[in-house]
């Protein structure tokens, strides 16, 4: 087997010959927790007579606790080996990574163990977001006061 | 029909996300970090509370919902307290789910075994 052929094959096997397949349960997933949430937004709406804004609290915390629980149970990371991007993307992948981050780390004890490494995944999402809104606020701030 | 466009909003974000990791070294944690940066900068011309008007849930669930969040509870403070609304108003609309997060993940810990 030559060089080329030898690239040919090497590219045929490679994991992403099933990028199709993987955008598609990306899209499946991802768009199937979007309509749970919906359903449980307008529950909440219905349930405490309140308007949207008021029932995302709701829908965001119910979410993270079956992320969390799912998590628990290990049948997150399940979902997540089919789902990929539908999973890690919406809010229940932050839940997640802090979920697991937490679990992992529990032999090292409650406070060097679960204490310091719950954020050691999902931190940077904090970190970046706070950040970037810092950012574009005061540029934002700046702008009303002249504007 | 807010089913419908829910789960094709999420879809698609997710779809995106999906097409980036496939195609590049990138992680998960630079794909959420790149997007919570792009939903933040979304809210600068209010494009993100059209897109939420629009597609309700599917514009709420994926993480660049999170960073419009931030920006728009500081934005919301400054009105009441000038720059240092900033600071104070970030945490305002994304407090229930960071406290369900870390509250909920420090039970699981505590009551779960990590499966290896």
């Amino acid at each position: 087997m030559d060089r080329k052929e030898y690239d040919r094959l090497a590219e045929e096997l490679k994991p992403g010959g099933h990028r199709v397949k993987n955008g598609l349960n990306a899209f499946l997933y991802g768009g199937v927790i979007g309509a749970i949430a919906q359903g449980l937004l307008e529950f909440f709406m219905n349930a405490y007579h309140c308007s949207e804004k008021d029932a995302i609290p709701m829908m965001t915390i119910t979410l993270v606790f079956v992320a969390c629980l799912l998590t628990g149970l290990g049948l997150y990371d399940n979902i997540a080996k089919h789902a990929g991007a539908g999973t890690f993307i919406p809010i229940t992948g932050f839940a997640n990574s802090m979920t697991s981050s937490a679990l992992d780390s529990k032999s090292e004890g409650l406070i060097m163990g679960i204490g310091s490494n719950m954020f050691k995944l999902g931190g940077t999402v904090i970190t970046y977001g706070i950040v970037s809104a810092s950012l574009l606020g005061v540029i934002r701030y700046v702008f009303t006061l002249f504007g | 029909m807010n089913y419908v466009m829910a789960f094709l909003f999420s879809g698609f974000i997710c779809f995106l996300a999906q097409m980036i990791y496939d195609n590049s070294k990138l992680t998960p944690g630079h794909i959420t970090s790149l997007f919570v940066v792009i939903g933040s900068f979304l809210d600068l011309f209010h494009i993100y509370d059209k897109l939420i008007e629009i597609f309700h849930a599917g514009a709420l669930v994926p993480i660049t919902s999170f960073g419009h969040s931030l920006m728009h509870g500081a934005m919301e403070a400054t009105e009441k307290y000038g720059i240092f609304g900033i600071a104070s108003g970030m945490f305002d609309l994304t407090a229930a789910g960071i406290t369900a997060a870390i509250l909920f993940g420090f039970l699981v810990a505590i009551i779960f075994k990590p499966k290896s």
